[in-house]
């Protein structure tokens, strides 16, 4: 993965984003301690395709890359807006 | 001419004999079973059957003996941190290192060159001191040095005031060394396998079937296999393989890069750090300089290597020794380090009776393999948590009880 197609930047040298975590939704307001904690600490670190956060630290802009983790391929990027607009609202 | 070696490489009098014999085909049921045949493997395995006489055991590695970040990382080990149970902890382990060739029997080529952490801000320099505090309030040799100090100890480092980040001091740490990291794993496996442990290479875990709340069969790339107990110590591996029992670990696995220059003449006694030019260096005996960096910017389970880490690497490594523009580098590689939260390990009870963890072992696990071979073989022949790892159980998060030791373990962040 050496260029990132970004969504407002277009195509930007890799070094030029920070890795943001693994795409999760958050706990709701009345989750347990244990919700929480699992929220925050546990992650998936799946050898394979998985939707992460990114930001294009020049402009500040966070969106989604969903990426192969064993072969660094980047299947897509995907704006927040449309990623979130697919996924059902809890 | 050597004729004396010739004549007694030749003579049938002495026959090479293979360390490792060729593989032999798994038993149905082993006592304990350890998943990963790395250097944590490896000495968990050696230590059941040297302290608990427990040696119906079984080591399974899917690549060849200690393939994966036992081969890869820089060789270092040291007891400097920033927590007491991390003191303790590595400090244990140095102290084992001290005396493991003789107990091995193989030549580990242990070298105590002394280890200097450099401080470039001020705030790195109070840091060093509170480490260094520590570090001797548990009897650990560490002290805070100055320039003056440092231009002794290490001539020909640049303590220019006339650079970016102009070195203030740094935390000497003596008792540093680097080792052969290849022989430790040797080392540790011959000896298992002449107390009768099983060492089976090229034999991958693919499945477990777990019936209430216990692992009862291994699936293996050659075959099914029953346990007592079973550990996993598969560093960057960890969760791929924790997945298979149900379970999720706070790790993620990003590689970590390394390279090795052309050996040159010795000048370079100490090991160096620079926490804030993202490198370390230290020259192997062979002349070559064993250098590292920070880990790569994000996730991925692929040991390549990239331009982006050497051109980084070399810019820093450039403003500590200017001198080494024109040296050659001979090779650059990587290994995928399992990453926790607090930059502390993962190891002993999970949810399940009968598996036990040895992870999160990120950029720190070479320099415990002696220590966390000791406390895990006792975890699993007593089945009781030993107090030296109690601070590294999986559940400290649950409680939100981490062990923080991002600013002592590695460089880069």
């Amino acid at each position: 993965m050496k260029i990132i197609n970004c969504p407002l930047n277009g195509p930007r040298n890799a070094q030029e984003f920070v890795y943001g975590g693994e795409v999760v939704l958050e706990p709701g307001t009345d989750a347990s301690t244990q919700e929480w904690s699992n929220f925050i600490f546990l992650e998936d670190n799946l050898a394979g395709v998985v939707d992460e956060w990114w930001c294009h630290s020049a402009s500040s802009y966070w969106f989604i890359i969903r990426r192969n983790r064993t072969s660094d391929e980047i299947i897509a990027t995907i704006t927040a807006k449309d990623y979130f607009s697919a996924v059902p609202s809890p | 001419m050597p004729l004396g070696l010739l004549r007694y490489g030749l003579r049938k009098k002495y026959p090479a004999k293979p360390w490792f014999p060729a593989e032999t085909p798994l038993k149905s049921n082993y006592d304990i079973v350890i998943i990963g045949g790395g250097g944590h493997g490896l000495a968990i395995a050696y230590y059941l059957a040297k302290e608990w006489g427990i040696s119906n055991v079984c080591v399974l590695e899917k690549s060849w003996l200690a393939s994966g970040n036992t081969a890869r990382n820089t060789t270092i080990v040291r007891s400097n941190y920033l927590t007491p149970e991390g003191v303790a902890f590595y400090e244990e382990s140095r102290r084992l290192y001290e005396e493991l060739a003789g107990e091995l029997d193989i030549n580990l080529m242990y070298s105590a060159r002394g280890h200097l952490t450099l401080a470039h801000t001020d705030a790195a320099m109070r840091t060093s001191r509170w480490r260094a505090e520590v570090n001797k309030h548990l009897g650990v040799d560490s002290e805070l040095v100055d320039c003056a100090e440092l231009a002794e100890i290490c001539p020909h480092l640049n303590l220019s005031r006339t650079i970016r980040y102009p070195i203030l001091g740094a935390l000497y740490h003596r008792p540093g060394a680097i080792v052969r990291h290849d022989a430790v794993a040797w080392g540790y496996a011959r000896r298992a396998m002449e107390l009768g442990v099983e060492i089976h290479q090229h034999t991958e875990v693919t499945g477990f079937d777990i019936q209430a709340g216990q692992v009862n069969t291994i699936h293996t790339s050659r075959g099914a296999v029953s346990a007592g107990v079973v550990v996993q110590a598969v560093a960057g591996l960890s969760s791929e393989v924790a997945r298979m029992a149900g379970l999720r670990l706070p790790i993620r696995s990003i590689p970590l890069q390394a390279c090795v220059s052309e050996p040159l003449k010795p000048f370079l006694d100490p090991i160096i750090v620079s926490s804030s030019l993202h490198a370390y260096v230290s020259q192997s005996a062979r002349g070559e300089l064993v250098m590292g960096g920070s880990t790569d910017p994000c996730p991925l389970y692929s040991t390549r290597s990239s331009l982006e880490f050497s051109e980084g690497l070399m810019s820093h490594m450039l403003e500590l020794f200017p001198f080494l523009a024109r040296a050659k580098m001979m090779r650059q590689w990587a290994g995928i380090a399992d990453m926790t939260p607090d930059f502390s390990p993962v190891m002993g009870e999970t949810p399940l009776q009968n598996y036990y963890v040895d992870a999160g072992w990120g950029t720190w696990g070479f320099k415990a393999t002696p220590i966390c071979g000791k406390s895990m073989a006792e975890l699993l022949a007593t089945r009781k948590l030993p107090d030296i790892i109690a601070p590294f159980s999986l559940d400290r998060f649950d409680r939100f009880e981490q062990l923080g030791e991002r600013g002592a373990a590695s460089v880069g962040h």
